[in-house]
């Protein structure tokens, strides 16, 4: 690794989710929250779980398991909420674990290959591979479309 | 030098100088003979003349400039007042904001104004032309005051200057009129007048010299000069100071008194011809003069300002302010719901102190926030004018209790449904001048626009002495739109037809029209009134006119809601919406076409299952005996909201759900209850149809 060319590296932040490993910048990480009280907000999309208050700030909550069209599981004390912040909005994901922060090299990162697993494949902006790990580098823009109502993209 | 740190007060600033200079033309115009307002006018636009040409922008000044002269050459009745001239100062002062506001968007605040500026100018001409003939008269007449400058007074004082010095007279202050002659063989002489106003702005404040500061410093004069002077100091002291600057051959103070202005006011009539002249003499000025003398006018302005005891405060911080304040009144809930549970009474006393004072912080910083309705209103008065003249009309806009204060969050909404409004009242309100002329009405339409507290709520009201509705039309059209039956029609009381062109699907695109009813319709004014949380309604009388009263809450940040309990869940429902609370007993239930309905009061009243609509339950409703209802109103719609149990009233801080969760339905916010917990607020609006 100390020979490669490309010397640009960045931060992500790895998080699980079943047996898959998912990397997302920590440039748009606000914080990583454990098990917070959520309310639910209805007739949403069963993936939006609800709104959580974070520091005075009213945060909607997405069970990435659900967006992603994964099975769902109830949340234990490993469940993380990782706060991320868009220039639109702020989302809380619930993730299975959060547990590394990493530095990838950029030229690591290659687009997606034709099927990666289950997960819808516009999530995915690329895969970085690192170490024997393989990272899938979430698209934030596409999970996190705005939920509108009447929009039924519930799976 | 670094200007950016002033552009944003150059901006506010503008801004208010072009909106004074708006209301002041429209005054102008009712009055075209006072010279007061033209004044008024001048003094916006010489200032802003001065601020943007220190701040760079030369359009701006170059404009500010050109109409300024024509102000000047109005004010000293060279030309007079015609709507024409108004226009085109109007037109000017739009090109004004337009620049302004591209500053504040970022841009370079240029813009072509040649034309403008040409147009100015032929008025400025067309008016000196008419004076020209007896310019030549009035020569002689400034040849003899030249030369009797020792004896007699040099300085002209207008109604301003006069008014400075009446009022300085009240506060302690001596007025001088100081002559002071420089030998000839001066060389520096701006440098002279440099050393001896120095002086001046020591011992006091110099309303006017002649000739102009911007000729003084020019050199611009032979050795005389006069200087009108505001001071607390003794004649012979500032007599004595004067002459130790060196070069000045002669000094002479006279102490201007009441008499001497009463004088000058007799005088001033007979004095106007030969004013002009002087002036057209002095007026020669070019760009970069003017520059200076913007300056000093303005530093001018600011020192007569001073006694107004307000700061200005960015909005942002307000914001943060009651951001902060939100958190606390969140705490403030979680210590109550404490000091309840422990029943320790130094506690709950505390609590309770705590809960008063914060209560009043409360009231101070929405105060803070708040702004009159004028700086939603003064657009009108313009739009207006322009309205009537695109229709061909006649039409005179009141407007009462523009300083009627709101919440900021309210103020940035209501500005387009009022707009809407108004064209609205303005196109199919009033009549055209023949009609109302052989309705024997006055020919001019008024149209009346008011905002007034009361309660906890502020009501603007918009009155017309118009047409009014014609209700065999409104209901011909509700009946073909399908928005109503001929069979109801009939029942329809004549407030009600008049409701109906709020009914969303009433105006429709055939009617489109420059002004209003782009087919978008009234409903659209009804919708984001009621989404502010507010209500419209209208009464109407045909041939005289109608009323359209909207009534909106004080601020939207902080409500008091019922909380109730929907299973394990709480909700928040507004309390403006709700009329009361009810228990029911559950055999009292009826159904009407698969709706269940109750009898409230003699009205039939639907039911809507909360927990239904919410998804709560799991379809296991067990019917108790009795049933919590509260009874919520849309406009005079109402509905029972079925819930498990009311839990009580707070006081809550509005939270929006965020842009990710958009249009959630029955939902309109967000609340942080005492627990850290989050509740959601029911929006009733959306459950009655």
């Amino acid at each position: 690794m100390t020979e490669m060319i490309d010397q640009k590296e960045m931060k992500v932040i790895v998080f699980q989710l079943i047996d898959k490993e998912y990397a997302i910048g920590v440039d748009v990480v606000q914080s990583i929250e454990k098990l917070l009280t959520i309310t639910r907000v209805p007739k949403t999309p069963s993936y939006v779980k609800g709104v959580l208050n974070l520091r005075g700030v009213v945060t909607p909550i997405v069970d990435l398991r659900d967006r992603f069209g994964l099975e769902v599981k109830e949340m234990d004390e490993n469940t993380r909420i990782i706060i991320v912040t868009l220039p639109e909005f702020e989302v809380g994901l619930i993730v299975d674990a959060a547990n590394d922060v990493i530095d990838i090299p950029v030229g690591s990162i290659e687009p997606q290959p034709e099927v990666v697993g289950t997960v819808e494949s516009e999530f995915i902006s690329g895969v970085a591979k690192v170490d024997k790990r393989l990272l899938v580098m979430l698209n934030l823009e596409k999970v996190l479309e705005p939920v509108k109502r009447g929009t039924s993209d519930e799976r | 030098m670094d200007t950016n740190q002033y552009l944003e007060m150059f901006i506010e600033e503008s801004k208010e100088h072009l909106q004074s200079c708006n209301e002041h033309l429209l005054e102008l115009e009712n009055n075209p003979e006072d010279l007061g307002i033209v004044n008024e006018i001048f003094r916006s636009a010489h200032t802003l003349k001065g601020m943007s040409a220190t701040m760079g922008y030369e359009d701006i000044a170059d404009l500010t400039h050109k109409m300024e002269n024509v102000l000047d050459a109005i004010r000293n009745a060279k030309i007079r007042v015609t709507t024409e001239i108004i226009d085109v100062v109007f037109q000017a002062v739009d090109d004004l904001e337009e620049m302004v506001l591209d500053i504040a968007a970022g841009g370079t605040g240029k813009k072509d104004v040649q034309e403008l500026v040409e147009v100015l100018n032929r008025i400025e001409a067309g008016g000196s032309a008419v004076v020209a003939a007896s310019a030549e008269t009035a020569a002689t007449a400034v040849a003899e005051m030249e030369t009797q400058q020792n004896g007699h007074s040099d300085l002209q004082f207008d109604e301003y200057d006069m008014t400075v010095i009446g009022q300085s007279f009240e506060q302690g202050y001596q007025a001088y009129e100081i002559s002071i002659q420089l030998r000839e063989d001066c060389l520096l002489k701006a440098a002279r007048v440099f050393m001896i106003f120095e002086i001046f702005e020591k011992s006091g404040e110099v309303i006017k010299t002649v000739p102009a500061v911007e000729q003084l410093e020019n050199e611009d004069f032979e050795e005389t000069f006069a200087v009108a002077l505001l001071t607390k100091e003794e004649a012979d002291v500032l007599k004595a100071k004067i002459m130790k600057v060196s070069e000045v051959e002669n000094v002479v103070v006279r102490p201007i008194t009441n008499e001497t202005l009463l004088q000058g006011r007799v005088e001033k009539e007979e004095n106007i011809v030969k004013k002009a002249a002087v002036e057209k003499v002095d007026s020669p000025t070019n760009p970069k003069s003017a520059v200076v003398s913007g300056e000093k006018q303005n530093r001018k302005n600011v020192t007569a300002q001073a006694g107004n005891k307000t700061i200005r405060v960015n909005i942002d911080r307000l914001d943060i302010l009651m951001n902060l304040f939100e958190e606390l009144v969140i705490d403030r809930g979680r210590l109550q719901s404490i000091a309840s549970e422990l029943h320790n009474a130094e506690l709950t006393e505390t609590v309770e102190r705590m809960t008063r004072i914060s209560g009043d912080l409360q009231t101070i910083i929405l105060n803070m926030r708040m702004i009159p309705v004028e700086t939603v209103f003064n657009r009108f008065p313009k739009m207006v004018r322009q309205l009537a003249r695109d229709l061909d009309k006649k039409i005179a806009l009141e407007i009462v209790g523009a300083e009627t204060e709101l919440d900021r969050t309210v103020i940035d909404e209501i500005g387009d449904p009022l707009v809407h409004l108004i064209r609205n009242a303005l196109d199919h309100g009033i009549e055209k001048p023949a009609e109302r002329l052989a309705k024997g009405k006055p020919e001019e339409g008024t149209v009346t626009l008011r905002a007034y507290h009361s309660g906890n709520h502020v009501f603007i009201e918009l009155e017309d002495d118009g047409a009014g509705v014609n209700r065999e039309r409104v209901l011909a059209k509700a009946i073909s739109n399908g928005i109503v039956s001929a069979e109801m029609a009939d029942t329809l009381t004549d407030k009600q037809v008049a409701e109906l062109i709020l009914a969303s699907g009433f105006s429709t695109a055939e009617k489109i029209s420059d002004v209003s009813g782009r087919g978008v319709g009234l409903d659209v004014v009804k919708n984001t009134i009621e989404s502010l949380g507010g209500h419209i309604s209208i009464d109407s009388k045909e041939g005289y006119g109608s009323l359209f009263q909207v009534q909106l809450p004080l601020t939207l940040s902080i409500i008091s809601v019922m909380l109730v309990e929907l299973e394990k869940e709480m909700y928040a429902i507004p309390l403006s919406s709700i009329i009361e609370t009810a228990i029911i007993q559950t055999s009292d239930i009826m159904n009407a076409h698969n709706q269940k309905v109750i009898d409230f009061r003699g009205n039939i009243v639907p039911l809507v299952d909360l927990k239904e609509i919410f998804e709560t339950a799991d379809g296991d409703y067990e019917a108790d005996d009795y049933q919590s209802v509260v009874i919520v109103r849309k406009g005079d719609k109402l509905a029972g909201l079925v819930v498990d149990s009311f839990i009580g009233q707070q006081e809550i801080v509005l939270k929006s759900l965020g842009n990710y969760l958009q249009n959630v339905f029955a939902i309109s916010g967000a609340t942080i209850l005492g627990n850290g917990q989050v509740a959601l607020i029911v929006d009733c609006n959306a459950l009655i149809k």
